[in-house]
């Protein structure tokens, strides 16, 4: 009996438990970059209104815990009739269903709000002569920001938006809390059968954790690098 | 306010266009929200009886006392173990010995690119809850001391990194002029570089402070007391889950906010606003000779 017995007779489910982490975090990301950005556009635009309602989302819900969000999408929400349910998509022996699709709306909106503060910071670290010679040039805001400002900011914004990103993969731990059978709960149901071998079922997954964070963080400093000026 | 650098003062026809904007999407925010209040008015989401338990002072002093008392508690707590983590493991990142460094630098990685969850999770299973030689805690106080032990190792090891960079934002001429007069390595680093470091890593202890305080909600998977569990057991008595959210939600970023002007007041207060860029500074961008 090697420590690792347990992970390695249920490779299958520990493989099968990443894919889920790893698809939630694929998806999470895409819809938390989209939202990201168009929260920062709101508030770096010249609309007053916009600017003060992204600003106090942002403020509200990145001091909102993870988990209160998770709670009120899964035991408040279906109350007001705001439910999942209907979400049912399998995928060969994945399934996503409402435990899936209540974690991405949760984790989406919750990262969105990093992201935005992320992107943020990169317009603000464009220099401002820059923005001043492309207003001088007569470009629109609209202009200013595409041609301009917002291929330098996401350059500058690589590393903050990769921190939120790592920061929203561990995160995904949070909805194996909330019946979605990916790596943490997995590991918890493990070392519940196997209760001999804790310490390698916890190592295990912690490392391939560390695997994925490592993966993302070797993606973004690909893109630092690539992006680099001389 | 101050016109943005992104676009230029408006004219005459940018400002009716912007009006227009401005209006529109006020009209839209009230329609939502105006929908999202009609919504849980409809569905009896106001009624006396579910919002009963936030006005009843039992439930106030057990929102309070069980609840915020011991969240901070533990947040506290968490951030205590993590700042005495951070320096030790901080400082023996920087030691001159690879046999002090490495294994500092694998502990410090592995807490740090690990969910904490999985963490607590481990350790309230595998040690306050084991059948086996373990304490046998099945009470809410194996699920407080999951929670502090997680929080301060994976807290401690962000802090670690924070103190790595606040020894390496003091100018380099401060540790030469100390070793110029004499001072041992220790002497140099308790002496000199600490203090200063401690000034400007204040903020970011308090960020991670917002950042542990949040992170103890995570002991709901542990059954942990704190305001979520008080939160849980009044929705689960009375079914109002929608108030109990929003009473939640009200008392965390409360809080985080609170917490947030502190350390703003701390940055303006110690740091100055002279903004020695700490994230910069971890990169290794020394800015001075930039």
């Amino acid at each position: 009996m090697t420590p690792l017995n347990a992970v390695l007779d249920n490779l299958d489910q520990f493989f099968k438990a990443f894919g889920y982490t790893l698809f939630l975090f694929l998806v999470c990301a895409v819809a938390s970059m989209a939202l990201g950005a168009l929260l920062v556009a709101m508030r770096v635009g010249p609309i007053g209104v916009l600017r003060k309602v992204a600003a106090v989302y942002v403020s509200l819900v990145r001091n909102t815990p993870l988990v209160l969000i998770f709670i009120f999408f899964h035991f408040a929400a279906p109350i007001i009739g705001i439910n999942f349910k209907w979400v049912q998509i399998y995928v060969g022996s994945f399934d996503f269903t409402s435990a899936f699709a209540t974690a991405f709306i949760a984790l989406s909106l919750y990262t969105s709000c990093f992201v935005c503060e992320a992107l943020r910071s990169g317009v603000n670290a464009v220099s401002i002569g820059q923005a001043e010679a492309a207003r001088a040039i007569g470009l629109p805001f609209s202009g200013v920001m595409t041609q301009v400002v917002l291929p330098q900011a996401l350059r500058a914004s690589v590393p903050p938006l990769a921190s939120a990103l790592i920061a929203m993969l561990k995160n995904t731990s949070v909805a194996g809390i909330f019946f979605l059978a990916e790596a943490t709960a997995t590991m918890r149901g493990l070392s519940n059968d196997f209760s001999s071998q804790r310490l390698g079922i916890f190592l295990c997954f912690a490392i391939g954790y560390i695997v994925l964070v490592e993966i993302v963080s070797m993606i973004s400093l690909s893109f630092e690098r690539r992006w680099r000026i001389a | 306010m101050a016109a943005s650098v992104l676009f230029d003062a408006p004219g005459p026809r940018t400002q009716v266009r912007h009006r227009i904007y401005s209006v529109a999407a006020s009209a839209a925010i009230v329609v939502v929200i105006a929908y999202a209040l009609w919504k849980l008015n409809d569905d009896g989401q106001f009624e006396y009886a579910l919002w009963e338990p936030f006005l009843t002072p039992d439930f106030i002093t057990a929102l309070l006392v069980d609840g915020l008392v011991t969240t901070v508690t533990m947040a506290v707590g968490a951030i205590i173990g993590a700042v005495v983590f951070g320096f030790v493991f901080g400082v023996a990142k920087m030691s001159d010995h690879r046999f002090i460094r490495w294994p500092a630098w694998i502990v410090v990685e592995f807490f740090r690119a690990m969910p904490v969850l999985l963490l607590m999770i481990f350790l309230y299973f595998g040690f306050f809850v084991s059948t086996q030689g373990g304490f046998l805690w099945i009470d809410q106080r194996g699920g407080f001391f999951a929670v502090v032990i997680a929080l301060t190792c994976y807290n401690g090891s962000v802090l670690a990194e924070v103190v790595r960079a606040g020894v390496a934002a003091v100018p380099k001429g401060q540790a030469e002029a100390a070793y110029a007069i004499g001072m041992r390595k220790t002497q140099v680093m308790t002496l000199i570089l600490l203090p200063q470091a401690v000034k400007v890593m204040l903020p970011a202890i308090i960020s991670q402070m917002v950042v542990a305080l949040k992170d103890t909600s995570l002991g709901y998977a542990v059954a942990a007391p704190g305001l979520t569990k008080v939160g849980q057991s009044i929705y689960k008595e009375f079914h109002n889950q929608v108030p109990t959210a929003f009473v939640l939600a009200v008392l965390y970023v409360g809080l985080n906010l609170l917490l947030t002007l502190l350390a703003t007041w701390i940055q303006k207060r110690f740091v100055g606003e002279k903004k020695i860029d700490i994230v910069a500074a971890a990169a290794g961008i020394d800015k001075d000779r930039a």
